[in-house]
């Protein structure tokens, strides 16, 4: 039908006079964006409502004429539907495409607009790019450079407004740099729902601020910083810290809670500096927790191990691996995994466990009070990996009664531990003291300071893996840093000790390897690869789990089973 | 001899005349509402259609297409809002209907209330005016305690209460949107339409009629008279009459509520023509947002024909034809002793204070169009300024989420296509050296 509609539901619409076909309704910056195009923008986001405040987004748009009294499209000389444009230009960010629309994005007139608003969204502007934080990642920067006029016609004195702002305890603004885009604003009202930005005076001499006696202190306020398009909202975590175009990106995982908040690593000759979040739509949208952000600080954490110890002193890693290879060679072995660790190392550890003959398997579970948005009651982003290879089969629990009581029955002599702390966990230091203890971690504590052997490892940010989160998402982080000199990944160190142990599995020392195995070994994660999954990650079949009584609430994306929650009761 | 036409204004400068609800009802009030309630509610609404009236406010819509886009299907309560945010610089007709005779609005807001099924009206009353509101707040308690307003009205089992609500004072809380926002207690930012359309997502998110005070005046006088009678006063697309406030350099400013008279009736008959020895060089008609019309132009009527500037018939259509917009119907008056660069950076200085700052064209256009007139009135003008200040206030208008944008660019556009060597003499007698100002800028 000459209409464009199609029988799926879909619409034909002509952007540029480019056919695409797309669901009525969509929003027109969206399918832009889609097709590879850009339409400029500054307030629209599209995870806020839309506010349509910056004029950034105007484009041309067409609808078909229709014929009142029939009803029906009016057709001009050669039979094709006869356009109306708007005289207007109208804006891209409130538009919902409807069957037939034409849209210009690059005309004559569009190209004026941008210009014209981007003169007016710079004269007030202090252009101060080579102090700005911003710089480098700057929609008003960018937008200039691609359709600003180049020069300035301004010749006025500019308005003077405050510098310096705090905001918060982790937020900083310069109200001079600000564009008034409001996304701030909504974010704090929609998202958090933390109502303490506003604008206050009027015109040009609008300002943004807290209002009186509050604060932006909520755990999601750095966001603010993320969305707001141009500099004058800044981490004060890590402005003046380093200029963004020497950040290398890599993609990452938040290890906070179950949740698995996709991550970006931003990191330059092997030091963090932030981290930001990356858009995932079936996971945390655009937005990460202020307190995720500063879990890099733990890279540099001064209890960080980097020596191989033996009965406290430090020896050459093949003695400490052979010391450790001893002691598992006893028949009392009991073994403590993480869920802190990979899928990866859940799979060796559990390979380990199984060549030494291990008389116990356990998990310490970390439990605390969620947001019910990013922050889940499980603090521990890989539970899941330890039940779907078998590491374990029942939730993991905060004391570890049952291997308390074996050490007691002198059942147990050795304990290999990955990260965690027993004397928190149930198994004090007297208790320790029966045992020898293997500890494998990338920090010091409790277990670790009575170890008989000590094995550094590496933190999230030094290697690479993938967790499951809470929905069973399977999701991929990368080594964005490397780890201390000397100091070895903890898949390699576990591979090295099955290899002495003569396992098969001691050539699997990578992830890509050891997925090789995984998805011809285990139903759940077949046709997988590392190399190949998405950067959205693959939900995987959970239901072998779904009697488990985990301890989730709802979150941005997550709701529990009604079952697991009756469990819970 | 032209003559006004008192119908609104009929008994409210009447000598003992005060605005207690006995004399209103003396004079024949609430008699439109017991008439109305008799009705059956899409009855009137026809009525008000078949009149003609169009919106007092400044658009000049139709009062009658307004009520019937009202979506009466989302099960939502409707609500009513009378508009007495009356703001636009050189209007001041609202408030002598609020100040004289308070009943004849609350009688046209309840019937425009019955015949929408509303179930709670209200009043927006600029900040600036406290005694309309105390005035109204008043005439509100006496209709209430006659059975006009609130519960069972006049035994009809219709009920339907009235708030005043004031302002804060901003230009823009008259614009409907914003003026709703400002109601539910936020900044006045006029919203997006689409999809935030009044008659569907108004106040609180439900339908919401806004009508202006005189235009709600009218509702009475359409139901008293029926909708044929009423659309017989004046001209076809332009009935009823309407009350024009004149201000500026004539002899007799003040306001008129008039039928159909041309400029010289109304500038010469009613306002005594110019002050002695002068004579007038253009006129602002429908509010200073509006463009401005000089004297000695040519102009056309609606039906095309070449007229002079006496002859421009003042009504929605008249003044359209020539060229500009009745709006508000405050026509402000210029002579030949107004500096035409001066008035305009006066204008643009009352809209750059009064810009909400939502929009960035708006926002900034109008200090920047600000700043440069400033300058042209004081001895700072480059040539290249005449040119920038046209480009620049062409960007504002159209671009904008409310109309407000064309408050910039219909003032500069028309000052300076009208009075341009004006301009240019003002451009070329710079008497503070700023050509420092053009040697700072990096395109030179």
């Amino acid at each position: 039908m000459s209409a464009g509609k199609v029988t799926d539901g879909r619409i034909d619409v002509f952007i540029d006079g480019e056919k695409v076909r797309c669901p009525p309704g969509t929003n027109l910056i969206d399918l832009v964006e889609g097709m590879g195009k850009e339409i400029p923008h500054y307030c629209y986001h599209p995870k806020l409502s839309v506010s349509g405040n910056c004029r950034m987004c105007l484009v041309e748009l067409g609808t078909p004429a229709m014929d009142r009294e029939t009803g029906k499209p009016v057709l001009d000389e050669d039979g094709a539907p006869k356009i109306m444009y708007f005289p207007n230009p109208v804006i891209a960010c409130a538009t919902r495409l409807t069957s037939g629309m034409r849209v210009r994005t690059q005309s004559a007139k569009v190209r004026e607009c941008r210009e014209a608003v981007l003169e007016f969204l710079l004269i007030n502007h202090p252009l101060d790019c080579p102090i700005c934080d911003q710089a480098g990642e700057c929609l008003l920067q960018e937008f200039a450079t691609d359709y600003g006029r180049g020069y300035s016609r301004f010749i006025e004195k500019k308005v003077v407004k405050p510098k310096r702002t705090v905001l918060g305890p982790r937020v900083m603004l310069d109200d001079e740099r600000c564009i008034l885009c409001s996304r701030c604003v909504r974010f704090c009202q929609e998202v958090v729902e933390d109502d303490v930005l506003g604008f206050v005076d009027r015109g040009t001499y609008t300002t943004l601020t807290c209002y009186p006696g509050k604060q932006l202190e909520n755990n999601y306020s750095l966001n603010t910083v993320d969305i707001c398009p141009v500099g004058a909202l800044t981490s004060r975590d890590f402005r003046f810290r380093m200029r963004v175009w020497f950040l290398k990106e890599t993609p990452s995982i938040c290890t906070e809670s179950s949740v698995g908040v996709n991550t970006l690593v931003g990191s330059r000759e092997g030091k963090v500096y932030r981290i930001t979040p990356r858009r995932n739509d079936g996971v945390n949208d655009t937005w990460m927790s202020d307190s995720g952000r500063a879990l890099y600080k733990r890279i540099e954490d001064e209890n960080r191990l980097i020596d191989f110890r033996v009965n406290r002193l430090p020896v050459r890693p093949e003695d400490a691996l052979s010391e450790a290879l001893r002691r598992l060679q006893g028949d009392k072995v009991a073994f403590v995994g993480s869920g802190q660790s990979s899928v990866e190392e859940h799979f060796l550890f559990n390979c380990l466990s199984r060549a030494a003959g291990s008389v116990l398997n356990c998990l310490v579970s970390r439990t605390r009070e969620g947001d019910g948005f990013l922050i889940s009651n499980d603090a521990n982003p890989n539970v899941r990996g330890a039940l779907c290879l078998g590491f374990i089969d029942t939730l993991p629990e905060a004391n570890l009664t049952g291997l308390a009581e074996k050490i007691n029955r002198g059942e147990v002599d050795a304990v290999v531990v990955h990260n965690e702390d027993l004397t928190t966990a149930g198994i004090g230091r007297s208790l320790l003291e029966k045992v020898e203890v293997i500890y494998l971690g990338s920090h010091g504590n409790g277990a670790s300071e009575t170890a008989s052997v000590v094995i550094p490892g590496l933190t999230v940010f030094e290697k690479s893996g993938t967790f499951i989160n809470q929905q069973f998402r399977l999701q991929k982080f990368l080594q964005a840093v490397p780890g201390p000199p000397g100091v070895l990944d903890d898949l390699v160190t576990i591979s090295r000790l099955l290899n002495l142990l003569g396992k098969d599995e001691g050539r699997l020392a990578t992830p890509a390897a050891v997925w090789a195995v995984l998805s011809r070994r285990l139903k759940c994660f077949e046709g997988i690869s590392f190399d190949t999954l998405p950067e959205t990650g693959a939900l995987l079949d959970g239901s072998a789990f779904r009697s488990l009584p985990f301890c989730e609430g709802p979150s941005l994306h997550f709701e529990p089973e009604t079952g697991t929650v009756e469990a819970r009761a | 001899m032209a003559a006004e036409r008192k119908i609104l204004l009929q008994h409210a400068d009447e000598a003992y005349y005060s605005p207690g609800i006995l004399n209103y009802l003396a004079q024949g009030g609430y008699e439109g509402l017991k008439k109305a309630l008799k009705q059956k509610p899409e009855d009137l609404r026809q009525e008000v259609l078949r009149s003609g009236l169009r919106g007092r406010g400044g658009a000049g819509f139709s009062c009658g297409l307004k009520w019937s886009l009202v979506d009466r299907k989302s099960g939502k309560p409707i609500y009513l809002i009378c508009n007495c945010d009356e703001s636009e610089p050189g209007t001041f007709k609202d408030r002598q209907l609020v100040h004289k005779d308070p009943h004849q609005v609350i009688e046209g807001m309840m019937i425009a209330a019955y015949a929408n099924d509303v179930v709670q009206a209200f009043i927006y009353i600029r900040e600036e005016m406290p005694l309309g509101a105390k005035i109204l707040q008043g005439a509100i308690e006496e209709a209430r305690s006659m059975g006009f307003v609130g519960e069972n009205i006049c035994h009809s089992g219709f009920s339907c209460d009235i708030v005043v609500h004031r302002g804060a004072g901003a230009y823009i809380c008259g614009e409907e949107t914003g003026l709703i926002e400002s109601m539910e207690g936020k900044r006045p930012y006029p919203r997006i339409k689409p999809p935030y359309f009044p008659a569907v997502l108004g106040l609180y998110q439900c339908p919401t009629i806004v009508n202006n005070v005189e235009t709600l005046c009218n509702i009475v006088h359409i139901v008293r008279l029926g909708g044929e009678a009423y659309a017989r006063i004046g001209r076809h697309g332009n009935t009823g009459t309407r009350i024009w406030c004149v201000s500026g350099m004539v002899q007799n400013p003040g306001y008129f509520e008039i039928e159909t008279l041309t400029m010289k009736e109304l500038l010469y008959d009613l306002c005594g023509g110019p002050l002695p020895g002068r004579k007038f060089t253009g006129i602002i008609p429908g509010g200073a947002s509006m463009k401005i019309l000089k004297v000695d132009d040519n102009f056309r009527n609606r039906d095309g024909r070449a007229i002079g500037f006496e002859d421009i018939i003042i009504d929605f259509d008249g003044i359209q034809a020539a060229g500009s917009m009745s709006g508000s119907a405050g026509m402000i008056v210029l002579d030949d002793s107004v500096n035409i660069i001066e008035a305009l950076a006066n204008i643009i200085a009352f809209f750059a204070h009064e810009t909400c700052g939502q929009c960035t064209p708006c926002r900034e256009g109008s200090y920047w169009a600000r700043n440069i007139l400033a300058r042209m009135c004081s001895g700072g003008a480059r040539e290249e300024d005449v040119a920038l200040l046209y480009d620049l206030a062409g960007n504002i208008g159209g671009r904008t989420v409310c109309p407000m944008g064309y408050s910039i660019t219909w003032p500069v556009r028309s000052y300076i296509d009208k009075f341009r060597d004006q301009f240019e003499a003002n451009a070329g007698s710079n008497t503070c050296g700023v050509e420092s100002f053009s040697e700072r800028l990096i395109e030179k």
